[in-house]
């Protein structure tokens, strides 16, 4: 019989901080900048510049680690990590490694029916890299030093996941989580979350690790379950040869489903880690961290258990609802202005989500104010508009947050409510549709919803079908 | 006495330095990390048990800065010390990728 092998996952996951400066600097993070316009002396390495800590990188530091059940480390340092690269133009990195701010946390992850925790190691602040652009007409890089100084967390995780389900579980998690705090977008195209995946193998029943490589460059979720899944079966391959796997660190390639070896790691002595000189350190007090625990918003299993007591909304609906914060904090508003939980929960549900997946956006991305929300749930329920309106209003909203009383009122869409004027157009439409009337008082039900149909197209859609189905009943007794 | 620098070492610490070092300037830097490492060793003949790790002289801690955008566009400045340009970026050999 062919071996059993277990996979052993750990992760190490960037966030960039959404902070508006960089770490040690007044530059500003902005996204998409032309290049090399948010530079200085500090951001690019100058001689003779002094870094200055943003407070801000520390408060969303602290809070993601008390978000994850670490132990905050109240005297905390930087250290310079030292390598050679040109998106690096210290020839140094400021990072943590002595005295990271966050150590042994863990998150709970679900996975079908089985919970576990994930044991986060430890956590630490840093400053990202420039990017670099390979140009192919010169056979030469370019360099923009945007990004050079953005905040960064780094998240160790120890390794506790055995497979890719796994991993995205507690990935996704980490990303509510810090959505929640507002301490990052999280998004993975965008590179705002970073992971890179520590992956080995060994026989099921084993207790020791086998030797793990490094896998770079996932920008999806799919990226990283195929990394995974390619990986585990490349060792497997190995060991099954009688070979042995090397550590070293990978570049996944999405196009071909494939990963090659970048470089051999270094090792940790390699970086010749030391002190930072240039910054004091950081102590946080007991008084500090209560401050950035009593900030914490509402998390998302609070929220979910707290929607289907407070407003009887179904578990998966809660999940959903609660999957964005942004989401979330609509729903909230919304019903409280409108008081109907259940009619806002449905528009998110249904209409939402259908818009967001035919427009490719994110729940992060929803434009439309509560307030507007409320305001068609209202006109909707005291029947001033009729559901087809409802729906063709909505999605004003959501394109461009219309105002749905003004909308209604501008467009004329106000449901008829003027018996005479409905009794005149039923009366035309009884008179041009001979046929239909004799069909349906022979018993033909359909010929009936042929009659709607006219009546509702007469009453350019204002009408309420209810109304001219029982009218019309009436009428042709 | 300091740990003699073998030819691997010196070897691996050019390839860390990304520098390419002929024969005699091998040698050399040999000769030099080992009076190094010399005068560093006269530092163990103190004894620093029980002494705290040091890493700062100044009893001076948390020193922040708000998170307030105060820098303006700072490219010329920042690309006047580039040896080469191209598309307002600083150009460099090849890079791997």
């Amino acid at each position: 019989m062919a071996k059993q092998y277990e996979t052993v996952i750990g992760l190490e996951v960037h966030v960039e901080l959404a902070t508006k400066t960089k770490i040690f600097c007044s530059c500003s993070t902005e996204f998409g900048s032309a290049p090399n316009t948010h530079t200085c002396p500090v951001c690019t390495g100058m001689p003779g510049s002094l870094p200055v800590l943003n407070k801000q990188v520390v408060e969303y530091a602290a809070a993601i680690g008390l978000a994850t059940n670490c132990q905050i480390t109240q005297v905390c340092k930087f250290d310079r990590k030292n390598y050679f690269y040109p998106d690096n133009p210290q020839n140094y990195q400021i990072s943590q490694l002595y005295l990271p701010i966050a150590r042994n946390g863990y998150v709970e992850i679900e996975v079908g029916d089985m919970k576990k925790n994930v044991r986060i190691h430890e956590m630490h602040m840093e400053e990202d890299a420039g990017k670099l652009v390979h140009d192919e007409w010169d056979d030469t890089s370019l360099i923009d030093y945007n990004r050079s100084g953005v905040p960064l967390v780094e998240i160790v995780s120890e390794p506790d996941m055995r497979s890719a389900d796994e991993v995205i579980a507690y990935l996704e998690k980490l990303r509510t989580i810090i959505q929640y705090l507002g301490a990052s977008d999280c998004k993975l195209q965008e590179g705002s979350m970073r992971v890179d995946v520590n992956l080995s193998v060994r026989e099921a029943g084993t207790e020791k690790f086998g030797t793990r490589t490094e896998t770079k460059n996932l920008n999806s979720f799919k990226a990283i379950t195929r990394a995974i899944e390619h990986e585990r079966e490349r060792q497997i391959e190995l060991l099954e040869e009688g070979k042995t796997v090397t550590q070293d660190t990978r570049r996944w390639d999405d196009n071909k489903e494939t990963s090659y070896a970048m470089r051999s790691k270094e090792d940790a002595q390699d970086y010749r880690y030391f002190p930072e000189p240039d910054l004091v350190p950081i102590v946080i007090s007991d008084e500090w961290i209560a401050e950035i625990k009593a900030r914490q918003p509402e998390f998302r299993s609070g929220k979910i258990e707290r929607y289907k007591k407070e407003f009887d909304i179904p578990q998966y609906d809660a999940e959903i609802i609660t999957n964005s914060r942004h989401m979330a904090d609509i729903f909230e508003k919304a019903s409280s202005i409108c008081g109907k939980p259940k009619k806002v929960s449905n528009w998110l549900m249904v209409e939402t989500m259908r818009l967001l997946k035919e427009h490719g956006m994110e729940p992060e991305e929803i434009t439309f104010s509560p307030e507007n929300l409320a305001k068609l749930v209202m006109l909707s329920e005291s029947g001033t508009i009729n559901s087809s309106v409802a729906k063709e209003v909505f999605e004003k909203i959501f394109e461009n947050n219309v105002d749905p009383d003004k909308y209604v009122e501008e467009n004329g869409l106000k449901t008829v409510n003027d018996e005479g004027e409905l009794q005149k157009v039923l009366e035309k439409v009884i008179a041009e549709n001979p046929q239909a009337v004799v069909d349906y008082k022979g018993g033909k039900e359909k010929a009936l919803g042929a009659l709607v149909g006219q009546t509702m197209k007469a009453m350019k859609g204002k009408a309420n079908p209810g109304m001219v189905n029982q009218k019309l009943r009436e009428m042709l007794k | 006495m300091a740990n003699k620098i073998s030819d691997e070492t010196i070897e691996y610490v050019g390839i860390l330095a990304k520098l390419e070092l002929s024969g005699q300037e091998k040698e050399d830097a040999k000769a030099d990390m080992e009076k190094m490492l010399d005068y560093i060793d006269t530092l163990n003949e103190l004894d620093t048990d029980g002494i705290e790790p040091m890493s700062h002289v100044f009893p001076v801690q948390n020193v922040f800065r708000e998170d307030i955008v105060r820098n303006g566009d700072g490219r010329e400045d920042t690309l006047a010390n580039a040896p080469l340009t191209k598309d307002h970026c600083l150009k460099v050999p090849r890079t791997i990728g």
